[in-house]
Parts: structure tokens; sequence; C-alpha cells
């Protein structure tokens, strides 16, 4: 599957002034997004080589493409249990630097264009760590999408500070 | 042309076509400081490089318009329209010279004061510069020709009218008696001759009279018909040179007139022929010069047309489309290995032969695109020593260029990074750092400053250091600046190490230069080699001592790098180990020659009966183990076949033990992740042939971590911490009573042997008493000389041996032999005591050994001595010992002294330097490592990287022995590494180091 086909899907939704893009994911039936242009690649399972002594957040790393990419699992990051074996899940791929990394998550959902109207900043009862990696919330008509921030998703010195 | 010049002029042409859209950018938005900071270095570096080259004309105009920037930088100036207009001006009449320049490798002559006094009075704040339609000088290009019309013509820098009178004359008397020549003038009027060539000279000099006389297809009809060659205009040329001479023009203005009278050359002789022999001549040094230029002149005229440019014959290629490039390949290179490997095993395929012939293209185009980007350190060194001279030059210094490790490759983009940052570098180290020839001598330096620099690998990095020998940054005037420039308070600087205000001077606009000069001093320097550096994720280390000079440690990290690599695997997983830190392979198994053998859970492996210290990468890298025993569940794990790399970094040799070894493999090191830059036993990632992504191990980083595991390790339990701990400074000691009831004590590394002699056995001989010992004369000392010894039965003795030779320390009693730390409270002032020191809870008084072996080998030994040092010819050896503590000092100095050494002994590192500085010479250097003032280490350092201590062999002398300590100690460059006490140890380390400068040299 690759991102260009999840845009077509929603091609009429151009972006505009009031409008922002997400590429949508859950992960323990929470929706989450990521802006569509920080978004490089969806991946399947991929084959990740593990990396010892690394921060338990990362999976290891992958070949994508002739480049290596950090696979970064984000349920651990979020604080959540580990996924089910028989579960291999999806990845999300970013730049972040010049460096690529890849987001282990349960599945892709779709290509949203969300109005601005509909975002509001993190609930203070959040969990901390939570509050830390994402923007805020957006109000879809059925449920809520998280907004994830990859710079302070991919940094783990705040998340070992706390 | 020169390959400097034309770096100069492809580096300035993309830099003024920057300065050219950025200056109107800034004139849109005069407030933005960076964009004119931008501005003004590229400019300062245009100039820069300029003065360096010798460009006196490209460089005056620079340096008046970097002037104008800088002081609008400063603020002192308005950006106006009018100034900006200005500065393009500048910015257009040096594209002008460079423009002559590279088609004549020469500067065009001409002057640009006109632009260069507007430019001035801009800059001193005067009215907009008023704009005159006439640029002078900068239009003249290097055509050739005659440089007609303003005020500096040929004419006018002669002398005029008088001068070209006085010089025809001249000239025609000496043509006439120049029996070759003399025959083109017979029958000629020469009075009509004189006055037509006077007029002529006048005219191509630029003068103010027209020409009109014969032209010169007239006068070459008449020469040629009378055998006019081209040996006779050369001689022509000669009196005319000879001429200007006697009438004491200066050179470089005869230059300029035979210049020009050689362009009538082609007119006179007729063109083909002058080519022809321009080229196949070759004449005396005027002559040369004169053709030289004929040649660019022809160049420049018709060859320019269908020569292309230097800049067409390079093409410059965005560094991001070589790396995409390369990444392509690599992934090429997967694919081609992944098809080879489905191909291996079927004989007959029909793809083997194609496959065959992709593979050898691609291998081909993978070194084609590395070759790209790897290039040799040198060949951003190659401007360097010409920059030198001529800083040296311009400054009046006497300054060395050394360049150690110039095939050092590195990445091409790399390189172009650090090429500025280095220059600037050299240029501060030259400008700053090295003092004037009379400082020098008053410093007590050899005259001639040397800035050397270094490039070496080291553990996927590249060092790059750029030492100078001279006076070293001034604490006290950083300081002031630092005020001054508000960046830091006075009582913050107070709490200041050293080091961290020598930092100051990569603040940006710190500069402690008082004058602002050609070379530097504007603050633009250091802060833009920082900065630069640090954009390629570089470090720079500045290490300095007031006085003695300076060094700019750069590293860089190998971003691409292919290192040949050793593919190991441990628990299901695959790494890789440099080739070139794996010394050897060891296959090592219950039934095998070599097992691993375990010291308290240590394991170790006996190899070639040295012990080899085994760490486990399992364990190292906390590898689960659980699937791999159900892979192998037969083995027990301790009888498990392993395999064991030998790897070794620098001294310190340590066995990895991994489960499988593949085979070596050339790998693309890439650096690893940010989020796993931390983990200091990788030092990157690769992508294997199939695809998979594996970590690169880092010995260095394995070094560090398996001496951190030790002292984890000893921390398990209380006790062993306590011990470990405490092991460091303490040392063990004899405990005897000798001439009195008080404790006396030696370390018990001194003591041989502990010895009962018969009292009847004593003799006496040569006034000395001695004893028959193992077949040889052992002489009895006794603490003091009026102590009293048995007289009967067995008398108790301290035997110290060095080599074959022993030496009897008459005692009361041996006590004990307990283990404390040895500090001297008290010097001792009776000779052979050093001092007392609390021991096992009781004053106790430590004996001099070394004192006492002087006393027992004085006479009996002396001449014997010298030859027995260790069997190396050429008598004895000089040794430097540096040590702060008087107790060691007084313990080796005998000690190395009785072993055939000539001892010299100083207190501190710097004692030693002066010594070095005074130009003394020593065999072999044996130096503490923990010392007040310059520490063991950096001393090494400095005797290391510089003077004439540089190839004498260094010995580290010192109490902490850690693997940690030796890697630092070889760092440094120590060439051995010896524990405080081990005696037998300093000796051999010291007799190999010798042999082994001795087979160098």
């Amino acid at each position: 599957m690759s991102i260009e086909h999840l845009a077509n899907t929603n091609a009429k939704h151009s972006v505009d002034d009031e409008h922002h893009d997400f590429v949508t994911m859950t992960i323990e039936n929470q929706l989450f997004g990521i802006p569509v242009l920080q978004v490089r690649d969806v991946l399947g399972p991929q084959h990740i080589n593990v990396v010892p002594l690394a921060p338990k957040e990362v999976a290891g790393s992958l070949n994508l493409r002739g480049r290596i990419v950090t696979a970064i699992d984000v349920r651990t990051r979020l604080g959540l249990p580990p996924r089910s074996d028989d579960d291999p899940g999806m990845s999300v791929v970013v730049e972040h630097g010049s460096d690529l990394y890849s987001l282990i998550i349960d599945s892709v959902g779709e290509v949203l264009s969300l109005p601005a109207s509909a975002f509001e900043s993190n609930p203070s009862t959040l969990d901390d760590v939570w509050r830390d990696v994402t923007d805020g919330i957006y109000q879809l008509e059925d449920k809520l999408m998280v907004k994830l921030n990859i710079d302070r998703l991919l940094n783990f010195d705040s998340a070992q500070n706390e | 042309m020169d390959d400097l010049l034309r770096e100069f002029l492809m580096e300035s042409a993309e830099n003024l076509a920057e300065i050219d859209v950025e200056l109107v950018q800034f004139e849109q938005n005069p407030n933005d400081k960076e964009l004119l900071g931008n501005i003004f270095r590229l400019v300062h570096t245009v100039k820069g490089t300029c003065g360096f080259l010798g460009l006196v004309r490209l460089e005056s105009v620079a340096h008046a318009s970097e002037n104008v920037l800088g002081k609008i930088r400063d603020g002192e100036l308005k950006v106006t329209p009018d100034a900006i207009s200005l500065i393009l001006e500048s910015i257009d009449a040096i594209k002008d010279i460079m423009a002559a320049l590279e088609k004549t490798e020469a500067e065009p002559k001409g002057n640009d004061n006109e632009l260069i006094d507007r430019l001035n009075a801009l800059a001193d704040g005067k009215a907009a510069p008023a704009k005159r339609k006439k640029k002078s000088g900068k239009k003249k290009s290097g055509k050739g020709k005659t440089s007609s019309g303003s005020g500096d013509s040929l004419y006018d820098r002669l002398g005029g009218e008088d001068a070209i009178d006085a010089a025809v004359d001249l000239f025609y008397d000496k043509v006439l008696d120049d029996s070759h020549l003399q025959h083109f003038f017979e029958h000629a009027d020469m009075d009509r001759l004189r006055s037509m060539q006077k007029s002529f000279m006048t005219m191509a000099f630029g003068g103010p009279e027209e020409y009109s006389g014969a032209d010169l297809r007239t006068a070459h009809e008449h020469f040629v018909a009378k055998g006019l060659d081209d040996t006779h205009f050369d001689a022509v040329a000669g009196h005319l040179r000879a001429t200007l001479q006697e009438l004491e023009v200066p050179e470089d203005l005869i230059i300029d007139v035979l210049t020009v009278v050689e362009t009538t050359r082609n007119d006179v002789l007729g063109i083909a022929d002058a080519t022809e022999e321009a080229v196949t001549t070759e004449k005396e040094t005027v002559q040369e010069v004169a053709e030289e230029e004929v040649k660019v002149d022809e160049e420049s005229g018709t060859g320019s047309a269908s020569q292309p440019s230097i800049a067409k014959q390079n093409i410059r290629v965005d560094i991001g489309l070589l790396e995409n490039l390369m990444n392509l390949v690599s992934e090429l290179v997967l694919t081609r290995n992944q098809l080879l490997q489905m191909v291996r095993g079927k004989t007959d395929s029909e793809f083997a032969e194609p496959l065959q012939r992709l593979s050898h293209a691609t291998t081909e185009l993978q070194e084609g695109v590395m070759k790209t980007r790897m290039q040799p350190i040198g060949n951003a060194w190659n401007p360097f020593p010409r920059i030198v001279r001529n800083l040296a030059l311009e400054l009046d210094k006497k300054i060395d260029l050394r360049m150690i490790g110039a095939e050092t490759e590195l990445d091409r983009q790399v390189l172009e990074l650090i090429k500025d940052p280095l220059t600037h570098m050299v240029r501060n180290s030259g400008d700053h750092g090295i003092e004037t020839p009379a400082e020098r001598k008053a410093a007590g330096k050899p005259e001639t400053g040397t800035i050397t620099l270094n490039a070496y690998h080291e553990g996927g990095h590249i060092i790059i250091e750029v030492t100078d020998d001279g006076r070293g940054i001034a604490l006290d005037k950083v300081k002031a600046k630092a005020i001054s420039n508000g960046l830091a308070t006075e009582a913050e600087l107070e709490g200041m190490t050293e080091n961290q205000i020598q930092q100051f001077i990569f603040k940006a606009g710190f500069s402690t230069a008082q004058v602002v000069t050609k070379v530097s001093g504007r603050g633009v320097g250091m802060d833009v080699v920082k900065t630069n550096i640090e954009k390629i994720g570089g470090t720079v280390e500045l290490k300095s001592v007031e006085g003695k000079g300076s060094t700019f440690a750069v590293k860089i990290p190998l971003t691409l790098a292919i290192v040949s690599a050793l593919v190991v695997e441990c628990a299901g997983e695959r790494f890789a180990i440099p080739q070139t830190s794996v010394v050897e392979l060891v296959r090592a198994s219950g039934n095998s020659e070599h097992t691993i053998e375990m010291i308290n859970n240590a394991p170790v492996l006996r190899l070639r009966s040295r012990l080899l210290p085994l760490v486990s990468l399992r364990d190292l890298l906390a590898l689960d183990d659980a699937d791999q025993s159900t892979g192998e569940g037969e083995g027990k794990s301790k009888e498990r076949e392993a395999f064991i790399i030998v790897t070794s970094v620098g001294a310190y040799s340590i066995g990895l033990v991994v489960d499988k070894v593949y085979d070596t493999e050339e790998i693309v090191v890439k650096p690893v992740s940010p989020i796993l830059r931390d983990i200091k036993l990788y030092s990157g990632n690769t992508i294997l042939g199939d695809g998979s992504v594996i970590m690169i191990l880092d010995p260095n980083g394995i070094a560090a971590a398996t001496g951190e595991i030790a002292i984890a390790e000893s921390q398990a339990t209380d006790e062993a911490a306590a011990q470990s701990a405490r092991v460091d400074d303490r040392v063990a000691l004899l405990l005897f009573r000798a001439d009195g009831p008080e404790p006396k004590a030696v370390p018990l590394s001194l003591v041989a042997r502990l010895e009962e002699v018969e009292v009847d056995n004593i003799e006496i001989s040569n006034g000395m008493r001695v004893v028959q010992y193992r077949g040889q004369l052992m002489p009895l000392v006794t603490v003091s000389p009026d102590a009293e010894m048995k007289t009967e039965g067995r008398q108790p003795v301290i035997v110290f041996t060095d080599d074959d030779r022993s030496m009897g320390l008459v005692v009361d009693e041996i006590v004990d032999i307990v283990e404390d730390k040895m500090v001297v409270e008290l010097a001792g002032e009776k000779p052979g005591i050093l001092g007392s020191a609390i021991i096992d809870g009781k004053a106790t008084e430590i004996l001099d050994a070394g004192y006492y072996l002087s006393i027992g080998h004085r006479d009996w030994f002396g001449t014997q001595g010298q030859q027995a040092a260790f069997g190396i010819d050429g008598g004895a050896k000089q040794v430097l010992l540096v040590d702060d503590s008087s107790f060691f000092r007084n313990l080796l100095a005998p000690m190395l002294t009785i072993a055939g050494y000539e001892v010299t002994v100083v207190e501190s590192a710097d004692d030693a330097l002066s010594l070095r500085e005074a130009g003394q010479e020593f065999d072999i250097i044996v130096s503490d490592i923990e010392m007040p003032g310059m520490n063991g280490f950096e001393f090494a350092e400095t005797v290391k990287s510089e003077g004439s201590w540089q190839h004498t062999p260094l010995v580290a002398l010192t109490s902490h022995a850690t693997p940690k300590d030796f890697e630092r100690g070889r760092m440094a460059g120590f060439d051995d590494y010896v524990a405080k006490f081990d005696r037998d140890a300093l000796l051999t380390a010291m007799s190999e180091s010798l042999a082994m400068t001795g087979e160098a040299a």
C-alpha cells in the first residue's frame, strides 16, 4: 500500500488554509494522526534487526531501499502493553532530521482532511507521556484523533526525565 | 594552470555569484544580520585567498569593499542603494580581473585606485560616492598590446620623453656595435631612424605622441628582406634590456617594456613564424619571460573561443546527487548479491554469464562512485605551503609547515567542508600563534616556528590536528576581551578553568589581535571554524599552553567510509567488526588445544603462554541466551564451541567470544541514528548482502566497556569493591628492624629475597663485608655505618637483586609484610632514609633502597655495570626520569644508574620540557603520570607532537595500570606503560623500547 494510493482516495480534500491532512493510524483502538507531509512511506510487516542495548522503545533497524531506518515501537513509547505475537503490525516511515524512522503501530487508516476548528489542545488529565508526545486532539464525528508530534515522539530524553 | 589558481577561480566565481544574489537580497532586507554576515565572510574569503596567492590588485579591491561591509555590519554605515551599487561595482571589478586572470594566469595591469578611493570614502562615512561614468584602470584587461590611456602608462612610469630619448640613443649605440646586427642598418639614415624609433616607442608605451612614421609592415618588409630572424630579434631585445638596466630602470618596468616590444615581434617577423619560434626557442631568462607573455597573448586573442574555460572542464555535482547515487549503487550491490546467491549451486544456469557481467559492471560502478567521494586530505592541504610561505613573508616570521598523514582519505563532502575551517586555523596559527623570530629567540625557542598538520583515522573518526609551537593563547587577553565584549563577567571568569576561558576564542566577533591586519583579526574566523565543523557533526578541541603553543584538534566522523569487516554471530544476531582491529581468530572448544578457563567467573584464554582476557559478546550486549539454547540444545554452555576474536586496541588486547564467524565483507559504514548514538559499543551500522541491517562494533568502545564491566563486577560485593578501590594506592611493604627499635620499611617489590647468612661466612674484601652467595660475592651493607652486626649465629639479610648482581642489607629482624598507603609524611634527613610514614599505625622509616644499592655497587660493579646495560652498544644510555615524588626519584635514579643508564632527574614535566628546549637529548624518557601541573599524558602528547624528542621512546610509570589507562597512555604517545614498583618490568620495557628504536633507526 502506498501513500499515494491513500492520498488518492482523498484527493478531493486539497490542502487549504482551513484544513490539514493527516494520516491516521490506530494503536490499542485509539486513533492517532500524523501530518501527511511528514509521512514518507507506509510499510507492512518488515524484518527488523534487533539492536542490542538500544533503548526499549527502539525495536531495531531495518533496510528500506538501501537506507537504514530505525524502528520505533510506538506502543512502548506510549507506555502501552506490547502487541500480541500474532499481530505483526504496520509501520509509518517519517523523516526526522536527516534520518528515517519507522513507527510501528497496529494499523494504518486513511488520509483525513480536518478543519482547524476541530482541533483542541490536550486535556489536562492526559497522561504525562502522552501529553509530551502529542500536540492536541481533533474531534471527529464518531471519535477523537490524537495528533502525534514526531519531534517529541523521537526525543527519548524527555521520556527518561519523567 | 596552477592547481591553486584554478581552485581559487572556481571557488571565487561561485562565491561572487552568491554575493551578487545576497547583496541584492540584503538591499531589500537591510536588517538581515545573517545575510550580511554571510556576504562579509564571502568577501573576506576572496580577499584572504587573493592575498595569499599574491594577487595584489584583487586583494586591494576586495579589502576596500570588505571595509565598507564591515562598517555596515558594525552599524556605522547605513545601507543605501548607492552603497550597495558601489559594492556591486567592486564585485564586477573583481570579476573582470578574474576573467583576465583565467586567460593569462596573471593579473591584468592597471589599478583600481579610483574605485578604491570611492569605497574608502564611503567607509569613512563621507557623502555617497559620486557616480562616475568612467571606471578607470580596471577596464584594462590583459589582452596584451599596449596599456594605452590613463596615468600609469609605461611612458610615464619610465620617466617620459627624456628617458625615452636617452634610452633610444644608448640602444642604438649598442645595436650598431653588434656585428650581427650592423648590416641591417647599412645605408640607413640613422637620425631619422632614431626619431622614428622614439616616437614609435612613445606611442607604444602609451605616451602622448602619435607615431606617424613607417608602419610595422614596412619595417617588416625591410628587415626580413635583409634576413632578420628570431635570433636577431632576441639580440635586439637583449640590447634593449641592457640599455634599460644601464639607465637604472626598475626590473618590473623592464619586463613590461620588453613585453610591449615582444608584442611587435609578430608584426615584424610575421605571425606564423613567431608562433613556431616562440615554442621552440629557449633563450635567456628575459626572453623566456617575454615569450611566455607572447604565448599567453596569443591564447587570449585566438584561443579563448576554442578552448573551454576551466569552469567548463569541471562540473560541480550536488553532493546530494552523489549521495543518492551512492545509495542506489548500494542497493544494486545488494540485489546483485542476492542474484548471485540464487544462481550459486546451479552450474548450468543460463543466467550465470549475464550475471557475471552484471556483477563486474556493478563492482566497477561501485568503485567509481566511491572514488568520486573519497579523497586524500592532502588535496585540502595543497594550498597551505604557499599560504604559510606568504604569511611568513607578510608577517616577517619564519614558519615551517609540516604535514603528516596527507594520504589519509576522507569523504569528499567532508573534505570540502573542512577546507575553509582548516585554512582559517592554519592562518590563525601563523598570525596569532607563531611569534616573530625576535620574540621566539627571547623566549628561548628556535627562530623558526612550526605549524604541524597531522591527520589520522581513529575509531571511525578522522582527527586533524593543527599544532603550532607559538605563544599559545594569552589567558589575560582573552579574559579582558570577554569582559569588554560582554560575553562574561569578571566573577564568571573567576570560576572558569583555563580551558573554559580558552573556549571564548570560538565566539563570534572575538579576536585578540590588537590590530586588524590583512591576515586576520576581524573577528571572523574561529567562530566560523567551529560552526562549520559542528555542522558536519565534528568537534574542535583546543589545547593551549601559554608560551608553548596551541593545538586545535578537529574530530570529524567518517560519515561514509568503506571498511573491510569481519561478520560474526552471537545469539543469533550478526555483527561486524572492522578488520583492522582483528588480530587473529582462535577456535576454542572443550577438546581443542585452546580452552576457555575461568578465574572467578572471569574467562581467560591461554594464548602462546600469555593470558588473554576474554569478554563474551553475549554478556557485553546483554543478548538473550534463551533462543540460542533451543537451537543448540545439546551443547553445555561451558563447553560449547566458541570463536575468539582477538582484537587489539593499542597495546591492549582482548578476546571477544562469539558463536560463529562468517566471512569478511566490504561494508559501507553508515552512522547510527541519533537515538542510538549514546551506545558507545557501535561505531555505525551497515546493510549486508542479504539486505539485513547489522551493527558495527567499535573496538575502542568495547575496550572502554570492558574496563567498566570490570569495575561493575568488583562492586558486586562490598568487600571486593573496597579492596579493588584501595589496591591502586596501596603498596606492599616489608617491615623490619635494624639499627634501633623503630620499624623500617622498604617496598616489597624491590626485595628479591630474604636470607639468613651464617656470620662465619661473612668475609672482608676490598674494605667491604661480603658473603659468597650463589657463586658470587654479595656485598653486605648496614643501615647506617655504625650499625652493629651479629657476631654469631645467623644474620638476617634483605637481598636486593638487579640483573645478576645482588646486595644484602643487614637487618636485625624481619617484622612483617603489610599493605598500606605509603605517604611520606616527613622527609628524611639521614642518607638512606627517604622519610617517615605511618605504616600499620606506627611511624616507620622508609628506606631508600637505591641508596644502599649504590653503596653496595659503588666500588664493586662500577665499570661492569656500565657495560651490562642490556647488551645495547654505544655506551650508557641517557635516561630522563620525570617524577614529582622525591621518593620515586630517589628510588629509581640509583636503580637505573646501576642498570647502566645515565640518569637525569627532573621534578616536573615543565622542567623536562625546558631541558628539551635547552637542546638536551635522551635515549629514553621515563615519566610518571600523575604530577601536579602538566600530567604525564599531556607531557607525552607534547613530547610526541613536536620538537626534538619526538622519536625518543617514552615509558609511563604509574600506579594505575588498568587497560583503560594503558590505552590512554598509548594514545598520548607512550611506547610502554609500566606499573610503579615493578622494577623488572620497567627495565624490560626500557630495553625493549630502546631496542625497538634501535631497529627502526
